[in-house]
């Protein structure tokens, strides 16, 4: 739908690997993202929707550049338009780019609320954030509490206004919903939206992929740290035939009300990926050529995908 | 206001009743050990009186003292003196236990609080520096220092301290606590802290290691916490999230661990003051040992066991005043 509009934010071919001693003296690399493609635009909500512990979060981490010592990054990314090199990453963290962290676990627990949300930057925008807690309807005396005071849905809230706080036009949200009612879970949702309809970009990085059919725009599917598809949410609930990649098709077949049919194996683990198309050894079509190279991604009706066979 | 007053009163109670049956414990114990003991203190006495004693007069002395009761009588009658305020004379100093002590631990408090204060600074900046640092050289050379450190013995410290500084160097004097040949009364301020800096240093030198070593560990725990990473992500600096979170995060072990750091310091006192001849209550606690000066040995059991509380006590009630999570977790 936005289309022809310039994307905020554009990543191309990301790889992230950790470099770990496996035996001894012995080094080896963890490739735990691999050529990942993903463009947002301005006022959308980009659902990058994988199972657990398939290297979502670090694909927040690398766009804020602030992966581990040990983390090698290939591959390219822009932030309007330019390159955004560590340089750039390291001013526009928390100014342009704000991360809405997953728990509470994110705050300082011998820090103040107010002062935490406030930021470290000088003059404290003391006045901007209490506007910003009343609105989020947090009572006044939030400020002054402690996060292990605070209830999980005002802990979300609070996590929410340190990224509100800052004018950023992209917004990572990392997995804000698990442990949460569904109301909750629908109301963290909301702000997110209500970001969005301003005009922001936000990435919404979840693993629930329902809460994120409701909400997103778009969805990139992510399999095992690449996104194999990234497809409008309309194509979601319309069914497979809308769909493109083959793991969309057998992602959306095993969710419960659609029959919970599951595919053979798991995803393969870092370290341990094929050489081919990362799909490939659980894929119904795979052919020769799929375990050999790698699809390049290609545009099929108004989504992106990663796969040889004509969808 | 009056709820944390009475919920300070109780608090302050509860550890009151702690420690004073602590302290009995403590009197049952080295009483006990000392009935064990070989040493004789009716032997003791009469080798202070410095006369020849007949075994008629002997056995009147001990008949006085009470040496033919049952051990239990003899504590009983020992802790109600001691209740009365009465420690009874050391038979050494030929003086009242509680005028030595107190004139000793005036010495010694000197000593310690200076090694004690300078261990925690050396430490806690040792600490955040190996901490900031990790697993580059600073912090690879500090780590190995204090792990020497701290496997090296006190008095070796002292005596290393001792032949370099003293010896070849000539810096600063080889023992007691002021110049010899001086009247007490004319010994300046700066005599004092003279003879104080090498007992302090040496000190000093073997607590700070252990506060170092576990700063650097809780702040390598506050770097790596989810907490540091968000903050980096809002764009904290380096420097920033070690003065905004780091520091906060540290302090506190750091200073639990130095109060609670009193009963290594005074452990250590013994040996340090030995080496240095200082005349604090680490050596009086040695030299009672030595000549079987019993009412003065219990007289310090007694006294470092209210002192090592006294830490464990200012520590406990620090850490409520400081983290937030024990402070206001309370009131709910």
């Amino acid at each position: 739908m936005e289309e022809k509009k310039r994307p905020l934010l554009e990543i191309r071919d990301l790889s992230v690997s950790f470099s770990m001693y496996s035996h001894g003296l012995e080094q080896r690399d963890l490739q735990v993202i691999s050529d990942l493609h993903l463009k947002v635009f301005p006022g959308e909500i980009v659902a990058v929707a994988g199972s657990s512990g398939s290297g979502k979060s670090l694909l927040a981490s690398a766009i804020l550049g602030i992966l581990p010592e040990n983390a090698q990054v290939q591959g390219e990314m822009y932030y309007e338009g330019e390159k955004l090199d560590h340089d750039r990453q390291e001013r526009l963290r928390g100014t342009e780019i704000a991360l809405v962290p997953q728990s509470v676990a994110y705050l300082d627990p011998l820090m103040k609320v107010g002062r935490q949300a406030d930021g470290h930057r000088k003059p404290r925008p003391i006045a901007k954030r209490k506007n910003l807690f009343r609105r989020l309807g947090l009572p006044d005396r939030t400020e002054r509490l402690y996060p292990f005071q605070l209830s999980g849905g005002m802990a979300r809230r609070v996590l929410v206004s340190t990224a509100l706080i800052t004018d950023a036009k992209l917004i990572i949200a990392d997995e804000p919903t698990p442990g949460m009612s569904l109301k909750e879970a629908l109301a963290a949702l909301r702000m997110f939206r209500e970001m969005a309809d301003t005009g922001k970009a936000v990435i919404l990085i979840t693993h629930d992929i329902d809460l994120a059919f409701e909400f997103a725009d778009r969805i990139a599917v992510f399999y095992a740290g690449t996104t194999v598809e990234t497809a409008p949410a309309s194509d979601f609930k319309a069914g497979p035939d809308a769909l493109r990649h083959p793991y969309s098709k057998a992602l959306w077949s095993a969710l419960p009300q659609n029959g919970f049919h599951l595919i053979e194996g798991v995803q393969p683990y870092a370290g341990n990926l094929p050489k081919g198309c990362l799909f490939a050894p659980r894929c119904p079509y795979c052919t020769e050529k799929c375990k050999e190279t790698l699809p390049p991604v290609r545009e099929v009706r108004g989504g992106e995908v990663r796969c040889w066979r004509e969808a | 206001m009056k709820g944390t007053l009475g919920r300070f009163v109780r608090v302050l109670a509860g550890y009151g009743i702690k420690m004073l049956s602590l302290l009995l414990a403590v009197t049952i114990l080295s009483f006990a050990l000392v009935c064990a003991s070989p040493v004789d203190p009716v032997q003791q006495y009469i080798l202070g009186l410095g006369t020849a004693v007949s075994p008629e007069q002997r056995v009147e002395i001990e008949d006085y003292w009470g040496g033919d009761k049952p051990p239990v009588q003899r504590y009983l009658g020992w802790l109600s003196e001691v209740l009365r305020g009465n420690l009874g004379e050391s038979s050494i100093y030929r003086r009242p236990v509680a005028d030595v002590i107190a004139q000793r631990f005036l010495n010694s408090l000197a000593l310690m609080l200076c090694a004690w204060a300078l261990a925690g600074l050396i430490g806690f900046t040792l600490g955040c520096v190996m901490g900031t640092y990790r697993d580059r050289w600073p912090d690879r050379i500090l780590k190995k220092l204090c792990y020497v450190l701290s496997a090296v013995p006190t008095f070796w410290v002292g005596l290393v301290f001792l032949l370099f500084f003293s010896v070849w160097l000539g810096w600063f004097p080889v023992g007691f606590s002021s110049p010899i040949g001086v009247l007490s009364e004319d010994v300046s301020l700066w005599q004092r802290l003279h003879h104080l800096i090498l007992p302090a240093l040496t000190l000093g030198m073997m607590s700070f290691p252990n506060i170092a070593l576990h700063t650097r560990q809780k702040l390598i725990d506050v770097l790596n916490s989810e907490y540091v990473l968000f903050a980096r992500a809002r764009g904290e600096g380096k420097w920033t999230v070690l003065r905004r979170h780091g520091l906060r995060g540290t302090l506190l072990p750091a200073m639990t661990l130095q109060f609670a750091s009193f009963a290594e310091l005074f452990g250590g006192s013994v040996l340090a003051e030995n080496v240095f001849s200082y005349p604090g209550l680490g050596s009086a606690a040695s030299a009672a040992g030595l000549n079987g000066d019993v009412p003065l040995l219990l007289g310090v059991t007694l006294f470092s066991a209210l002192f090592v509380c006294v830490g464990n006590l200012i520590a406990n009630l620090l850490y409520r005043v400081v983290d937030p999570q024990i402070r206001e977790g309370d009131k709910e």
